[in-house]
């Protein structure tokens, strides 16, 4: 499942700004989230998926750093991510349904991805095929009561080609995860479950790298431990930045601390 | 119904892309096709939503994959799994409800399914079938498994008189004919009218019919059934639904769409949930005013 390819600092860097560039040029919000996500999924695209496997992105509104990981892996150009967000475009606010077959599930009201993610993992069981599904839920969304039902159902069938990863950045749409539905903390919840837990730092591409070469014998839970709004100091911890699109000063900004070295 | 849906599972059952999805029911029924499809039988537990979601993440991977719980449990609880999982992917999910319309009655209103097809046909490439009769199931099977995208099977209980030899199966199919009105009726409701109606006398005995597929888009109104109520003086519809979407809303607009005029009307529908006391599903049926001596009121009183 492990690639040769080593995604590198500035292919990293690439993808960041492009996401900043692709929400600013479409005047959309939900940034915050997007930059929580983004390294991880880069690691899993670059390095992981391959053509066999699958990739659910539960949490869609992280729709732009999918269509940037897509971008930065040479399956969208720049002119598609041009129409984010645009009239007539393939690229919504959440993933869509159809039209980008990197792109299996549209996403986008929470709770549905680690069902689905769960039966394609058992369709590959199923049909002797020995790819790996990947699912990437934000943490807020373990509010939702489906996502604990797919939680049980993956667990009673061991699935072990699933790996979850869980976008801990403790912030949701009005508030923090703790003052909102405090499950503080998560995967001690978790761990109640027949499940391998791993808990990292979410922008650590060697940690992501190290938890995601590890394939235990169960379901895998990797809790990444991030930012929403990561690398962008006026960002950091903001919820208004789950919502808020940028301003031309706040853009140039953003990409200014990117290029610092 | 449930023993001819097991016997038309089983029979398409030997295709390995086949798999079976119930929410913890089924108990002296689908015991067989537990046995025959071992572990492509899965019970997904009480989890209706993930139930769902888990088929269409099944289907994506081309399996046909059937769900199956209580008709309420199948399609009211997953809707959103079933609006963005199943419908908007176009994928084949074939949902079977058991106890459509009244058929769980005394159990109380959170097993009633009157408003199953009409939600349903809301959603883009839904296919739905109501089979009237016992003998349908096999054939009606057939066609929603074949169907390329989802489908919903709303499972009742056929209610045929005595020694009825029910006619070979067809979406629509006229049982009576007369000069009378135009009674058109949706599924196994049917079966409680045709004694009656057979009685009557051919000057006043309405051209019956009964169609079990929907949408209308997917299944045209018989030309010869459009000529009957352009001639006809009255035009009754009778359905085990809601009135707000169902099939009768659904007829009329078709008509004035295809500019054909529409004669004296009378809709007889499902109105349970407005009830606050419980029976059978005769009873729920006479509280709505579908029973035998209602529909007879209804086409006969001016």
């Amino acid at each position: 499942m492990n690639s040769q390819i080593k995604i590198s600092r500035e292919t990293v860097s690439a993808a960041k700004k492009r996401l900043l560039k692709m929400h600013f040029e479409s005047g959309v919000g939900h940034i915050g989230g997007n930059l929580s996500a983004l390294d991880a999924m880069l690691v899993v695209f670059h390095e992981y998926l391959g053509a066999d496997n699958k990739y659910v992105l539960s949490k869609g509104h992280a729709a732009g750093a999918l269509y940037t990981t897509l971008w930065s892996i040479g399956r969208l150009n720049d002119h598609d991510l041009t129409t984010f967000h645009k009239d007539g475009t393939l690229l919504a606010g959440h993933p869509p349904a159809k039209g980008i077959s990197d792109i299996s599930f549209a996403t986008g009201s929470l709770g549905h991805g680690l069902s689905l993610a769960a039966g394609s993992a058992l369709g590959f069981r199923l049909k002797g095929n020995n790819a790996s599904v990947f699912c990437l839920t934000s943490d807020g969304e373990w509010q939702e009561g489906s996502t604990w039902e797919a939680l049980i159902f993956a667990c009673h069938h061991q699935l072990t080609n699933l790996t979850i990863m869980v976008d801990h950045n403790g912030l949701q749409g009005f508030g923090s995860t703790g003052e909102v539905a405090s499950m503080s903390p998560l995967w001690d919840k978790l761990a109640g479950f027949n499940v391998d837990i791993k808990i990292i730092d979410g922008h650590d591409i060697e940690a992501i790298r190290s938890a995601l070469n590890q394939q235990p014998d169960k379901v895998q839970i990797i809790i990444l431990q991030t930012v929403k709004g990561h690398g962008i100091t006026f960002m950091e911890n903001k919820m208004e930045w789950h919502y808020l699109p940028m301003t031309e000063t706040q853009f140039q900004k953003a990409i200014a601390e990117i290029d610092a070295p | 119904m449930r023993k001819q849906l097991c016997e038309a599972l089983l029979s398409r059952a030997a295709n390995p892309h086949m798999l079976f999805l119930t929410g913890d029911l089924g108990f002296m029924a689908l015991e067989p096709l537990k046995l025959a499809m071992g572990p492509r039988f899965i019970n997904a537990g009480v989890a209706e939503q993930n139930m769902v979601s888990v088929a269409a993440g099944l289907a994506h991977q081309q399996f046909e994959v059937w769900v199956y719980s209580i008709a309420p449990f199948c399609y009211a609880r997953p809707f959103e799994q079933i609006r963005n999982d199943v419908a908007f992917h176009n994928l084949p999910v074939k949902l079977v409800g058991n106890g459509g319309g009244y058929g769980y009655g005394v159990m109380g209103p959170t097993h009633h399914a009157i408003e199953d097809y009409g939600v349903l046909l809301t959603l883009p490439n839904m296919s739905v079938y109501i089979p009237a009769f016992d003998e349908d199931i096999d054939e009606v099977i057939f066609r929603a498994g074949a169907a390329h995208g989802p489908a919903y099977v709303r499972i009742g209980r056929g209610e045929p008189p005595q020694n009825y030899a029910v006619p070979r199966y067809a979406p629509w199919r006229q049982l009576t004919s007369g000069a009378g009105p135009v009674l058109i009726t949706v599924g196994p409701l049917v079966g409680i009218y045709i004694a009656a109606i057979e009685k009557l006398h051919p000057d006043s005995r309405p051209n019956l019919w009964v169609v079990t597929e929907l949408p209308l888009s997917g299944n045209p109104i018989p030309t010869q059934l459009l000529t009957q109520i352009q001639t006809a003086s009255l035009l009754c519809i009778a359905e085990e639904h809601v009135q707000h979407g169902g099939f009768a809303s659904a007829l009329i607009l078709h008509l004035a769409q295809l500019g054909v005029g529409i004669p004296k009307f009378r809709h007889l529908f499902a109105q349970a949930h407005h009830f606050d006391r419980y029976g059978s599903q005769p009873f729920l049926r006479r509280q709505s005013k579908l029973d035998c001596e209602s529909m007879l009121a209804a086409i006969t009183d001016d």
